[in-house]
């Protein structure tokens, strides 16, 4: 018999379980599932902020005089010519074509970046990306194990970034950073990363710093956070508002077998630009005509499909549901489902086998939230 | 709420109020906990026949989906009404409003636990 995998804890877990934190394993990290209640964090996050702490995320840094021109090769995406402190979502592919992680690119400097995978995809992911790296002039560096990440989610996280005290030589003022760009600067001496990002459909920053000083940072932000309606939020309220901004999720609406225009990631493969890409030739080959493509799916009462529930049209099986819940913002079922490409207008009714129920169900366009700018 | 510490319990995280051949039937807060907020409970018909350990209901949470199953051969007298309109009562109140079902139960199962050794299974 092999020894278990020993379970990580975040720098933030003493402060979680003060907070009394309910945790779950996910990919190997103990992490706060809830502290509260899931439908008030999710609602706390919609109407004012939440703190998270996502500090599984795994950070890996790519540096040296070929970083952009070896990321152009490794990823699906153009991050050559993205600015500094700029971020880009993009994909991982394998050469098959398939998406073996959805990340976040950051670029720190001329020649270093910052790219952040699914914390269950660490391992696969640094070991890409090193494969990846043979013959450019790159350094690929997994610090993930330094580095804690912190997300403030929801409409009063500016103010609340604003007035947390600690923050210095912020490059970028917080008023002025745009939607998807970062600053770098200080928190209380120790160097730190702040961007304009998020993965709940509302407006929010993610704070990278070293682990050790995690806990001192998360007080700042609860601090600042109190007159403003902050909550900390887990991994619960995560999921359902990542779903109601139909964003896909590792391991249920993207992995190795999905290609990315099934996912409606096409808009991420930057098939214009010059040299070859890991995956380029199998991308654009594209999947079979009829590969199934991802789709919402909203329903009535309060019964939600869930991952692995077959999707029905008439008797015939059309799809399945790779994400659902009763949407708590909506008040009605929502659905992430991959479905026959015939049955994917938008308006097309179809019908959900919720553990032997018919549920009928409307082929919608994603995403289900889009919150007011 | 009633006293958890005179309740039987099953390793299904379900608890029983025992009155004659009467019981009462909820899930225990660990089991609420685990599941999160509920938001919606589909629970047998009146008068329905049960058997032992097999699936007779659902507890559906924003995160799950949990199972309620007959912890004995009976029938159905009563489902809580009040918590398939207001499901939210199974974390608010898992041992008092937020009880399921009433059984008119023959015989108790054998391996109930007690309070002790319940507390003992899910390690509080």
């Amino acid at each position: 018999m092999s020894d278990p995998v020993p379970e990580r804890t975040s720098p933030l877990a003493a402060v979680h379980s003060e907070l009394g934190a309910s945790f779950t394993d996910f990919a190997g990290w103990q992490m706060p599932v809830r502290y509260t209640s899931d439908l008030a964090e999710h609602a706390a996050v919609r109407s004012a902020a939440g703190i998270f702490d996502l500090s599984h995320m795994a950070e890996i840094l790519v540096y040296g005089r070929d970083a952009g021109r070896f990321l152009d090769f490794a990823l699906a995406g153009r991050l050559s010519s993205i600015d500094v402190l700029q971020a880009k979502y993009s994909l991982l592919l394998t050469e098959a074509g398939g998406i073996l992680d959805d990340v976040v690119v950051y670029r720190l400097g001329d020649t270093t970046y910052l790219v952040v995978a699914n914390a269950g995809n660490r391992d696969a992911a640094a070991a890409a990306l090193s494969e990846r790296a043979a013959g450019f002039e790159v350094t690929v560096d997994d610090q993930s194990d330094d580095y804690a990440l912190i997300a403030v989610q929801g409409p009063n996280s500016r103010i609340i970034l604003e007035q947390t005290t600690g923050f210095s030589e912020l490059s970028v003022p917080l008023d002025e950073l745009r939607y998807y760009r970062a600053t770098d600067g200080f928190f209380n001496g120790v160097p730190l990363i702040i961007a304009r990002t998020g993965y709940t459909g509302e407006d929010g920053f993610e704070l990278y710093l070293r682990a050790d000083a995690a806990v001192l940072l998360w007080r700042a932000l609860e601090e600042a956070g109190e007159a403003h309606g902050l909550v900390p939020a887990g991994l619960a309220s995560r999921d359902t508002l990542r779903l109601e901004a139909g964003m896909p999720l590792y391991g249920h609406e993207l992995g190795t077998e999905t290609f990315p225009v099934q996912a409606a990631l096409g808009r991420v493969v930057a098939l214009s630009k010059e040299g070859d890409f890991v995956g380029r030739a199998a991308v654009e080959a594209g999947p079979a005509d009829d590969a199934r493509v991802l789709v919402g799916l909203t329903a009535e009462g309060r019964r939600a499909g869930r991952a692995g529930y077959p999707v029905m049209s008439g008797d015939a099986e059309v799809g399945t549901v790779t994400s659902g819940a009763l949407s708590p913002t909506l008040g009605h079922p929502i659905m992430m489902a991959y479905v026959d490409p015939a049955a994917s207008t938008p308006g097309t009714e179809l019908a959900v086998d919720v553990r032997g129920t018919r549920i009928p169900a409307t082929v919608t366009t994603l995403p289900f939230y889009r919150r007011e700018k | 709420m009633s006293d958890k510490t005179t309740l039987k319990y099953t390793p299904e995280h379900e608890w029983l109020e025992i009155d004659g051949d009467i019981a009462t039937v909820g899930i225990t807060d660990y089991a609420a906990d685990k599941l999160g907020d509920v938001v919606f409970v589909e629970l047998p018909a009146v008068d329905s026949e049960l058997a032992s350990g097999t699936v007779v209901g659902e507890i559906e949470s924003t995160k799950s989906v949990g199972e309620l199953f007959a912890p004995v051969n009976g029938s159905v007298v009563e489902a809580n009404a009040a918590v398939v309109d207001d499901s939210a009562l199974v974390n608010s109140d898992p041992f008092g409003d937020g009880w399921l079902i009433k059984v008119r139960f023959t015989e108790l199962p054998s391996n109930l636990l007690s309070w002790d050794e319940y507390s003992a299974l899910v390690g509080e």
